[in-house]
This record gives structure tokens, sequence and C-alpha cells, in this order.
């Protein structure tokens, strides 16, 4: 079987800094933070971390009522992502329309908000006489992706991974296989999450989210900084619409980067904390998928969330693969994690910076932790030609992920 | 309440639960072309109602029938004084 060869023509993002990609690009490598104080954090007795990423300026009504009305705030974000996506690809409105089209969208969990609202009637009213028609399709797992379907006339696959903080890289890998098998023509790829403060808790019960910057919440997270304390929750979505080079070619489209390689694997022996021998395969994985040998990665925009054990972890991992000499930087000291979103929000960027040939440093990372000193840790903004990089993303349940993307050329 | 009051509690009930233009509020509405509701709106429609006017009509017969914004005003009207006088 040939397998065909995929590139991005199409990226749309909703991100703590708002809703659009430019948006999104403008303000990392401008070095904003988009981490805020979140008051509902703050009102809740025993949670310790008060900060979180959340999207700003976002108008649901651009959605009409009859799609809305089945939709949490992540499936909204993820209708405007991706018709920022396909607008971006110069595909036309009807590109949908066909079975050629699919979409792989995941998130974390569902609408928390929504479960609330429910039990609220069910427990505290015992009242479910007011109980909406689609409440129901709001909490369902694969609530993004079918909304979006049914906004855009979606008629191909629908597909909705959930991996927690792979997700989004994982739905990348699996659009580009279906296309590099010849299974879909076109796929909107990515993940979405909405905060809730659960999320955080969740985080902070387990000694995992950042605590000692509450009254300063854009100096965390710290990704690899001798003071980091933990990570900081986050909201949006992000899409990449991918297409095999060939339709690409054919219909004149701006191609942004190619998909070469891909890999998910599992590390079974623990459900929280990532090790660097479980990492190490999930790369080299990737290389040997893309046909590449580590010398040949010019950038690794690292997980990297800011938590002390993660951090480690991965920077053993990468220095094992790669050694130190390759530049690393994380975009979570801007972003905070952006949960289902991270993977596919920081392709968008890392497409960017490789466009630029310029590298976004790692926000907050002012003290290099000695044990992150070995790997090449980029805290200025630098010059790099990137022909290749290497994305990665490690998620609760020991689901990690790599995917290498190319410079595209003919 | 008045008929009439009974007439702009069903437009603004319904009007706030669909985001229907005031224009689009004419009794001779039909609600599936018209104001583009669907079987799923209706469903909720009836829970509008029951919160607006605070009785059960969920398992009413003559639901099945409504075709039109009148028909809801029609409906409502009649069942009020159902009560009206059920409660004399």
């Amino acid at each position: 079987m040939v397998m065909r060869r995929v590139v991005v023509t199409g990226m749309g993002a909703v991100s703590p800094y708002g809703q659009g990609v430019d948006l999104l690009n403008d303000s990392l490598m401008a070095g904003k933070s988009g981490i805020t104080e979140c008051p509902e954090l703050t009102a809740m007795d025993g949670v310790r971390s008060h900060v979180a990423g959340m999207v700003k300026n976002i108008d649901p009504k651009t959605v009409p009522r009859k799609y809305r009305r089945s939709m949490s705030s992540m499936s909204i974000f993820s209708v405007i992502a991706c018709q920022e996506a396909i607008e971006s690809s110069g595909l036309s409105p009807d590109c949908c329309s066909s079975e050629d089209m699919g979409i792989v969208l995941g998130s974390t969990i569902t609408s928390t908000d929504t479960f609330i609202n429910f039990f609220d009637d069910y427990f505290v009213k015992k009242n479910m006489e007011n109980m909406r028609s689609t409440l129901f399709f709001k909490l369902m797992n694969h609530s993004c992706a079918f909304n979006v379907s049914q906004v855009l006339g979606i008629k191909g696959r629908v597909i909705a991974p959930s991996a927690a903080c792979s997700t989004g890289c994982q739905s990348v890998g699996i659009g580009y296989e279906m296309i590099a098998f010849g299974k879909q023509d076109y796929m909107l790829c990515g993940g979405a999450d909405e905060f809730h403060p659960l999320t955080t808790m969740s985080f902070d019960l387990i000694n995992a989210a950042s605590t000692g910057y509450n009254s300063s919440p854009s100096k965390t997270p710290k990704p690899f900084d001798r003071d980091r304390d933990g990570m900081v929750c986050s909201e949006g979505c992000g899409i990449l619409l991918l297409e095999s080079l060939e339709s690409a070619k054919a219909r004149g489209a701006d191609i942004l980067a190619e998909v070469v390689g891909f890999s998910s694997t599992s590390n079974p022996e623990n459900i929280a904390n990532p090790n660097a021998e479980s990492l190490i395969p999930c790369m080299k994985r990737a290389l040997s998928d893309a046909g590449l040998e580590p010398g040949d990665i010019d950038y690794v925009n690292a997980h990297a969330t800011g938590t002390v054990q993660g951090d480690i972890e991965e920077c053993n991992a990468v220095f094992e693969v790669f050694g130190g000499d390759t530049p690393v930087s994380s975009l979570k000291g801007h972003l905070g994690h952006t949960m289902a979103a991270s993977g596919s929000l920081e392709l968008i960027a890392s497409i960017n910076m490789m466009r630029k040939k310029t590298v976004i440093p790692t926000l907050n990372l002012e003290n290099i932790d000695d044990l992150c000193k070995k790997l090449f840790l980029l805290q200025n903004t630098e010059e790099i030609e990137i022909e290749y990089l290497l994305k990665n993303n490690f998620a609760l349940g020991g689901v990690n992920s790599s995917l290498i993307l190319r410079s595209y050329k003919e | 309440m008045t008929n009439d009051e009974i007439i702009r509690t069903i437009n603004e009930a319904l009007a706030r639960e669909f985001e229907l233009e005031n224009d689009k509020m004419v009794p001779e509405a039909t609600l599936f072309d018209a104001l583009e509701l669907d079987s799923l709106d209706m469903v909720d429609m009836v829970i509008v109602l029951e919160n607006a006017f605070k009785f059960k009509i969920t398992e009413e017969e003559e639901i099945r029938g409504i075709r039109t914004l009148g028909d809801i005003h029609s409906f409502v009207i009649k069942k009020s004084d159902q009560i009206r006088k059920e409660s004399k």
C-alpha cells in the first residue's frame, strides 16, 4: 500500500488569549501570559491553587441557537476553531458535503457545569421537571465532535478520542494516519476542553497544581524552573485541518507544514506520574515512523507543564533521545495547560515558529532547575531554521504521544 | 390573568427560550416552518409553558395537535379557564 503524504492547510484556535490563530501566535511571540486569578477557585475552601487560563471574549451567539442548544462551552470553542480552520484553508464552505471530510476531536472530560446543573435538580431540588431535551447531548463523550459535524455538515468519520492531555496530539496523529492510508481526504483534528475548578482541584489534591503564585498569576506555571510548583489548568480548542499533499497541491493551497511521524504509547506503571522509561520509546517510535534520526530534529516542543516530577522525567527522556544540543521549550508558561487542547494549540504555535524561523522560549523560566540543565532550554527568543520539529504530550492515565512536523518543501 | 396577559406571557417565555424575534411572534406563525422549531424544541416548549403557568400539560393529548403560535395561545387560555373553573 502506498502511503499518501499528509499536510496541514488550515488552523483554528480558541485559547486563553481569545479567538483566533493570529491572536494566539502574536500573544505567544510577545511573551504574554494567559493566566489570571480565578475567583471561583479563590472562593472555595480547601483549594490552594487560585489561578487559571480562561478563554476571553468569545460570543457564543455566533453559533445559531438550533446548534448551540446541545453545546457546552467546549463545543462552542470547537465550532469557532473549526470554522477558522476551514476558512484559512481556502476550502469552500461546502467542502464538508461529501464523506471525504471527517473530524477527530476529543476532550478530557465532559461538561462539568452541565453535570452540576443536572445534579442540582436531581439531588438538591429532587425535581427533574426542568430538564431540557438537549442536556444529554452536552454530556456525551463525543459532544465536541458531533456538534461540529452538525454545524458544518460533516458527513465523513466522526471520531472522539479521549486521552486527557494527549488528546489533541493523538487526534492529529489519528487524522494523519487516516489520510495517509487513504481512508479520508480531509480531517479536522484537535482537542478541546472547558475550564472547571474540578480539574484544578484534582491536580491540587495530588500536589501537581501551582499554589505559590496566586497573587502574581502571570508568573506561573514555570516549566523547567527551579522554583516551579505545578501546573495551571486552562481551556480552549486547537484545530488543524489535514489533507493529502496531492489534494493540497491540486487546489493550490497554502501548505503550512507536513506531518511526517506519529507515535502513541502507554505507561502502564503509574496513572499519574510520567517516567522517562516510557517517554523515550514514544519519541523513538515517532522518529522511526518518520524515517528520521534524532539529529534530524531541530526543535522539541515539550509537554512540560511545570510539575516538579513531570518536567524532570521529560528532560531525562529528551536528553536520552536527542542529547543536549537540540533547542527545547514549552508553551505552558504562556498558556497554562489547556488539557485536551494543549497538543493541537501548541502544534499550531510550533508551525508558526517553523514558518517564522523564530522559536519562542519558555515563559517564566528564570532559573533553570539543576536537573534540567543538561538540555538546551531556550530562555530567549531565537532565530532557528526548523526543518523538523517534534511535539510531545503526556497524559494522566499513562498515555504518551509524540508527533513530528516537517517544514514543507516540494 | 387576562387573555392578553396570557398571550404576552407565552410570547415572552417562548421568545426567551428559543431566541425568537418579536416580529415573528404572530398567532398564525407555524412552529416548525415560521419559527423554525423542531421536535426537541416541542419537548422544551412544554417545560417552558409548565413553568410559566404552574400547570402540568405533558400528558395532554391536545398538545400533539398544536401547529401554530395561535394554537398555543388558545390551548393555554382554555387550560387556564378549566383550572379556574375547577378551583371554584
